[in-house]
């Protein structure tokens, strides 16, 4: 734990639920993902010295920053940390170079706003020191509010929600600012934010957080691909989630009966013959073709569904369809956009959809929600 | 016109403000952001000034601090002289009075600080008496400024507590407000027509610079 550049475990049962260890190595981002009351800003909190846990320990590169048994609490101006809160929180009746400087306490004064220019330029806000708060647009903002956080040379960067405030094209950039402040600064840094797609476009790790809890870390690939559990599956948002049984394993393949349907699997090597399991397909691992027009008969896993609705998004195709068969499951997909209108596919249309064996991911099936999984 | 009384009533409201001023900060920022119990007890305590007879706080300083009180015979002791019907009375009489002048409005500008910036300023390595001076002063001040002229303009217009406590003595407790009334009394129109006439100019313009105050403070946290 203390060769981590950061270790965290912390634990409370009120008023914020929290049960939960987590570590983050020098250069690493990692985003903290999960819905509104899972205690994402509150580990940020913890880690600033903004939040005390009944019981917890911060340590960062093996100094204790807060250590409950010890009773070791440093103030957060004591903490080399840099913290971007959600609405910047910059110091309104400030410039945007003193607002940087304010935090260069650590140098001599002359040299405080020299250092502060230069980490504006950093962020590309070089021409913009005169400026207040109010005079900046939000990306420019949230630039002044990552230019402080780094002016204290944090041992650790908190990121809360830094790009909620901003619009999608503004945001685009910014994450690819962020990766490029990574390699510039190497030090842990951690982003929370309730969005699965920033989240992999910003962190090579990713912690899944429910109430406190971490249900899964790992790179945001796997965590978003091969959830760890049907309880992790709902929470990235997994609409194709159903329960079978494994019936035969052979070679490198599982099969699964899927009520009476044969399902083709990688072979899943800790659940054995004869378990109930859960099984969950990303919609980009199903493929969709018109039932006349189908032709790759020899693939696995093929099904007769109709479709039951189509819906237009910005740059893919959103679609549900109905399988044939007494329970009837709907699977969801996403398609690219000029495939319904290449195809002429609407509601109703009968089509065959195929699972793509490598994207189906099996999971242990849990004690809650068993009758519902579909 | 009687500027003895004008001078004293200036002085007396410039040693309340300087007195408030500290009170004021410490006092209306503590009750901006401690919280703990009996706080609303605490704040009700401190506005029943502004509700209460001026005679009734009168009545209780001088019961209190009166020559025949502990605390009168103390003060007698140690400076020679009564508190009651002297200077110093007069200025505690109009500190006790003003309390709710000088702290609210601090404690409102405070509290308009989002708890983001303070907690920004922590996080940037400022120490708290830094966050006090550098954050919250620079962005509350409009709000105990303000608290300090309605301080000074209320205290030109105090009569009941003064009259009360201070009693009407030329040169040492006998502000502007209370020559007014004696002038009126004495059937000396003329001076306390231009003594009113005098106060009313002042009160006006602290008022106007209130209500300049209170919109620039409005426009800031908006």
């Amino acid at each position: 734990m203390a060769d981590d550049a950061l270790a965290v475990t912390l634990r409370q049962t009120a008023p914020i639920p929290l049960d939960l260890s987590l570590s983050c190595a020098a250069g690493d981002v990692l985003a903290m993902v999960g819905p509104s009351g899972s205690g994402k800003t509150t580990i940020l909190r913890t880690i600033a010295g903004l939040y005390r846990p009944a019981v917890g320990q911060v340590s960062v590169g093996g100094a204790s920053w807060l250590d409950t048994s010890r009773r070791i609490d440093l103030p957060p101006y004591r903490r080399r940390v840099g913290l971007v809160f959600q609405n910047y929180a910059l110091f309104p009746h400030m410039t945007a170079l003193a607002n940087v400087a304010a935090a260069l306490g650590h140098l001599p004064r002359p040299e405080r706003s020299r250092r502060a220019g230069e980490l504006l330029e950093l962020v590309h806000l070089a021409d913009l020191h005169t400026r207040r708060p109010a005079e900046l647009s939000g990306g420019q903002q949230q630039r002044v509010a990552v230019a402080r956080a780094l002016a204290r040379d944090p041992d650790v960067l908190l990121l809360d929600e830094p790009f909620s405030a901003v619009d999608r094209v503004t945001r685009q950039r910014l994450y690819g600012e962020l990766r490029d402040l990574s390699r510039a600064f190497p030090i842990p840094i951690l982003v929370v934010t309730h969005d699965f797609d920033e989240a992999a476009r910003v962190a090579n790790r990713m912690c899944l957080l429910d109430r406190g809890r971490i249900l899964q870390t790992g790179t945001p690939r796997d965590v978003l691909a091969r959830p760890a559990s049907v309880q992790a599956a709902r929470l990235v948002d997994l609409k194709n989630i159903f329960s079978a049984r494994i019936v035969a394993q052979d070679g490198p393949r599982t099969w699964l009966d899927w009520n009476g349907r044969r399902i083709e699997t990688p072979r899943a090597e800790s659940h054995p013959v004869g378990a109930d399991i859960a099984w969950a397909i990303a919609g980009t691992q199903v493929l969709l073709s018109r039932t006349d027009l189908d032709q790759a008969d020899s693939q696995p896993n093929r099904f007769a569904a109709t479709i039951r609705d189509l819906v237009h998004l910005s740059e893919s195709l959103a679609v549900t369809v109905v399988l044939d068969g007494q329970d009837a499951p709907l699977l969801s997909m996403t398609l690219p956009a000029h495939y319904a209108r290449r195809t002429g596919l609407g509601p109703g249309s009968a089509v065959t959809v195929a699972l793509m064996p490598e994207g189906i991911h099996i999971m242990a099936r849990e004690g809650e929600g068993q009758a519902d999984l579909a | 016109m009687d500027w003895v009384a004008f001078s004293l009533s200036i002085k007396l409201g410039l040693v309340t403000v300087a007195v408030l001023l500290p009170v004021g900060v410490f006092v209306g920022r503590w009750l901006a952001y401690a919280r703990f119990p009996g706080k609303g007890f605490v704040e009700a305590a401190l506005a029943l000034p502004l509700v209460l007879p001026p005679t009734v706080v009168g009545y209780y300083l001088l019961v209190s601090v009166g020559g025949a009180t502990p605390i009168g015979q103390f003060w007698a002791a140690t400076f020679g002289h009564n508190l009651v019907f002297s200077f110093e009375g007069l200025v505690l009489a109009s500190v006790i009075v003003n309390l709710p002048f000088a702290i609210q409005p601090a404690q409102r500008a405070f509290e308009a600080i989002a708890p983001e910036i303070r907690e920004a300023a922590a996080v940037s390595g400022l120490s708290p008496r830094s966050v006090l001076m550098r954050i919250e002063i620079p962005l509350a001040w409009q709000g105990i400024l303000m608290g300090l002229v309605l301080t000074f303009a209320h205290t030109l217009g105090e009569f009941g507590v003064v009259l009360m406590v201070g009693g009407s003595i030329s040169g040492e407790t006998k502000t502007v407000a209370i020559a007014i009334y004696d002038r009126v009394q004495a059937f000396d129109t003329a001076s306390a027509g231009i003594m009113a006439a005098t106060l009313l100019a002042m009160s006006l313009a602290t008022l106007g610079l209130i209500y300049r105050l209170s919109s620039q403070v409005g426009r800031r946290h908006g």
